[in-house]
């Protein structure tokens, strides 16, 4: 009952929440300089004054902009998200569209993260100043400190180029089949450079965090215990010290969840990834209101939605939350 | 203790394992194949130019045009020699007051859906085009189109309109169905123009939103033999690095529109690509200065000249691209018939150019300086914009004109700086769009002065006599005095310096060796691509 109330009351938070960045981001968005009729002129080579006027119109733009967010605001409530300016596609078909790439790609960047940063934190943390633990510290800085495209762009120079064996753009082969488990393959080819590329940022973080919790776990008295038990070390690393560890590991992969989303914008234009980030990109620069004001809304729900799971998983792995005990 | 990587951990013995060996043997197998993937037919063009839709009738621009000349045929077409050539229509004549042109269509054209184009269809489209398209001064001389016949359309004019041959492009003037456009929905935001229903030489048969789209052989092409190729993908591609590995691997085999100098030198060192910079003649595009023309101290024309002799066309043009790029030096843009050599060319003189800020009342003041302004540019290509404003900073502070580099976060920013007269310098790219009624008149007309319009007369430039020329040469069926009346109309504008023109943007089409047919009329790729084939097939 505890947790269901609880659940409830972070859905409530999350409704508030989502309200604010509606209006914040509707606000934001229409106090950039330029609208959308200008962008569309542009791309056009140029427009006469009766097309831009009757794009103001036709896109509601010539109307205040209180009048514009009333609009907007009463459409949203019954799901209505719009009409994409540029793409002339329904907002939501153009989003739906979009979700699972980049769903791919911040799940696997999420999960070679967490795994690969927690196993090179475990390993590392068994023998602190050893050369194993100095290499992965310096490679987990320089991997925080790189800027993602720039990241993006060596790793695309390298196995595109100097060593072409994978693919460098879009997440499929155009020419080749769409079906069957060679589709699925060819996916997976076109996810390993831009996830690795957005992974390579949050191994540091893993890996540091991963580090040090392991070293407290080892020193503490439950693995004294377990180590004279006789327990075998896979067990008394595997079973106990980790599952601690894991907590703070837990919480942080929930919270970063977000800036996972942020560094999918940056990836997704460099290896031309269909994902959500790439219409973030696109809209901001077509000025596309409806879509860029939807995608936020999107990635909003998804990492509040994260973060919830985040609450309950914390909950599952940490019985001292769930029985309520602080 | 034993680590816990131990060799028992990775012995594949559960389902996992197994699962994570079965993929990486899969993964590095089909890596094996991951060089060329296009096979014999079927061309990949790399492109970063996303289509809002398909349909050239009521949108402008190369995103567009691609596809939109690929799906839609259109009365005529050009060859590399700015001569019409026969497309739907098999002949046209002109009437001797120029004031009506009779087209003959072909018999056996049908739209992609089976259903015959016919007279209607083209006099559908045109008056959907004149009312629709964004180049408004392109039809505005039409009146009405007649149909006697289903194969004879004649299209009465208010006046003689000399550019219309060049509007019936395919670029500009793709035939519509009038069957599917025609059912009273807004044209511009009708369903058909994402899936669109053409009869040019390939059908649209994919379209993955922001990843690709497909065009396939058209098998009732009314053209014989036509296309040759069955397929072409394009597939969108946003970093201009990994188009060029894909081009690179053979991943895509061919980029239309590269105009980053050292891209192109990347590309020229290729072994595999083409670099042809045959094909913009028709689009026409000028790299130019623009000034407002209205703001002190450049309503002087002395002070705006003064500012183009104090730049130099020549390093720009050597140094800063590379030698890439064609000098521009009028408002028409060189490979144009039309363009006139013989204006004034603002060669380097620093000394001219101090005299005539001292002359226009501007003198040298105890720092050197003699004024303070900005310049704008369009974000995002460097090399044409950015780098050129941040030499013209340091070049004419040697005159004593400080110039302060203004950026601006993306195109909507500039475009609204620049469109509502907030700017006192700017670099900006504009077509020409093959005729100058099309695409030169509106930078320059009185009648173009807009605010909130970007690409009309933002210089605010007036002269009553250059507004009478564009209106003569408009009407002017002589083609010998057309041309005259167009340069006139030059040496006055590059003498008044509304804008300095500085080059030609240079553009390039790269293509995989082995392809041929490769489009290099005035309008390159945004032809049909109806000849293009594999001369030698591409590895599979």
């Amino acid at each position: 009952m505890n947790l269901l109330l609880h659940i409830v009351r972070q859905l409530a938070n999350a409704i508030g929440l989502l309200f604010a960045v509606l209006v914040l981001n509707f606000c934001l968005i229409h106090a950039a300089p330029g609208d959308p009729a200008m962008v569309i002129a542009g791309e056009m080579g140029g427009a006469s004054a009766d097309v831009i006027a009757a794009l103001r119109i036709k896109y509601g733009l010539d109307k205040s902009l209180f009048e514009q967010l009333f609009t907007y605001m009463s459409k949203v409530v019954t799901g209505d998200f719009g009409f994409s300016y540029y793409f002339n596609e329904p907002v939501v078909s153009l989003i739906l569209q979009r979700i699972p790439a980049t769903l791919y790609l911040v799940i696997a960047a999420l999960v070679m993260s967490v795994v690969i940063g927690t196993l090179l934190g475990v390993v590392s943390a068994r023998k602190p100043n050893g050369l194993f633990s100095q290499g992965v510290t310096v490679i987990a800085l320089a991997g925080y400190a790189a800027p993602v495209f720039w990241t993006g762009l060596m790793l695309l120079l390298l196995f595109g180029s100097v060593w072409p064996i994978l693919p460098v753009s879009g997440m499929i082969d155009v020419v080749r089949p769409k079906t069957g488990f060679a589709h699925v393959l060819d996916i997976i080819q076109h996810l390993i450079l831009p996830s690795t590329t957005l992974a390579l940022v949050f191994i540091a973080q893993y890996s540091r965090l991963a580090r040090v919790n392991m070293i407290d776990a080892l020193t503490a008295d439950y693995v004294r215990t377990a180590r004279a038990k006789g327990l075998p070390e896979t067990i008394v690393i595997g079973k106990h010290a980790l599952r601690n560890t894991l907590i703070p590991i837990v919480t942080v992969a929930g919270l970063q969840f977000g800036h996972l989303f942020a560094g999918a914008v940056l990836v997704e234009t460099v290896f031309s990834w269909p994902g959500m980030g790439r219409l973030v990109f696109d809209s901001i620069l077509r000025r596309d209101y409806p879509t860029l004001l939807a995608v936020l809304f999107f990635s909003a729900v998804l990492v509040m939605a994260a973060n919830i799971v985040t609450d309950l998983v914390y909950r599952l792995i940490d019985p001292r939350i769930r029985s309520g005990a602080r | 203790m034993s680590p816990i990587w131990s060799s028992r951990t990775w012995s594949f013995r559960t389902p996992v394992q197994k699962c994570v060996l079965g993929l990486a043997v899969a993964l590095s197998v089909s890596g094996a194949h991951l060089a060329p993937a296009s096979a014999d037919g079927t061309v990949v063009i790399g492109s970063s130019q996303v289509p809002r839709h398909f349909n050239g009738a009521v949108q402008s621009g190369v995103a567009t045009a691609v596809p939109s000349t690929q799906i839609f045929a259109s009365p005529l077409r050009y060859d590399e020699n700015w001569k019409p050539q026969p497309y739907l229509a098999e002949s046209w004549e002109i009437s001797a007051d120029g004031k009506s042109v009779t087209l003959k269509l072909v018999k056996n054209a049908v739209f992609h859906d089976g259903k015959p184009v016919t007279s209607e269809d083209v006099a559908f489209s045109i008056m959907t085009i004149k009312a629709n398209h964004p180049f408004q001064t392109m039809l505005a001389a039409v009146d009405k189109v007649d149909t006697p016949d289903p194969y004879t359309a004649v299209i009465q004019l208010k006046h003689p309109h000399p550019a219309l041959l060049l509007a019936m492009s395919p670029a500009l003037m793709p035939i519509l169905p009038k069957h599917i456009y025609g059912d009273g929905q807004d044209v511009k935001s009708h369903p058909a123009n994402l899936k669109p229903i053409g009869s040019g030489p390939f059908r649209l048969t994919e379209y993955k939103q922001g990843e690709f789209y497909t065009l396939e052989k058209f098998d009732k092409f009314f053209i014989p033999g036509r296309p040759k190729l069955d397929k072409i993908v394009v597939k969108l591609i946003s970093d201009p690095n990994a188009m060029l590995v894909s081009l690179e691997r053979g991943d895509v085999n061919a980029l239309p529109l590269i105009s980053a100098v050292r891209d192109i030198e990347r590309l020229e060192k290729m072994p595999n690509v083409l670099v042809t910079e045959k094909g913009f003649a028709g689009i026409g595009p000028i790299n130019w200065l623009a000034f407002n023309t209205k703001k002190k101290p450049l309503d002087d024309v002395r002070v705006r000249q003064a500012i183009a002799f104090a730049t130099n066309r020549d390093f720009i043009i050597s140094k800063l691209m590379g030698g890439k790029a064609a000098a521009a030096t009028s408002p028409i843009a060189p490979g144009s018939p039309l363009d006139e050599p013989g204006v004034e060319m603002y060669k380097l003189d620093l000394a001219k150019s101090q005299k005539l800020l001292d002359d226009a009342g501007y003198p040298k003041k105890a720092d050197g300086s003699r004024m303070a302004l900005t310049i704008d540019y369009i974000p995002g290509n460097d090399e044409q914009q950015r780098n050129i404003a941040e030499y013209l900073r340091s070049q004419l502070k040697k005159v004593g004109i400080n110039l302060d580099v203004r950026a601006a976060s993306d195109f909507p920013t500039w475009a609204q700086r620049v469109s509502s007269f907030d700017f006192d310098l700017t670099m900006d790219t504009v077509f020409n769009w093959g005729d100058p009624v099309i695409g030169v008149d509106r930078t320059y007309l009185t009648s173009n002065i807009r605010k909130g319009i970007i690409w009309s007369n933002t210089q605010q430039y007036s002269n009553p006599r250059v507004d009478e020329l564009l209106a003569a040469a408009g009407q002017e069926t002589s083609a010998e005095k057309r041309k005259a009346l167009y340069s006139e109309f030059q040496k006055i504008v590059v003498s008044d310096a509304p804008i300095h023109f500085i080059n030609s943007t240079p553009y390039r089409n790269v293509f995989s060796k082995g392809l041929g047919g490769l489009p290099t009329t005035i309008w390159g790729i945004m032809s049909p691509l109806d000849e293009l084939y594999w001369a030698t097939p591409p590895r599979t």
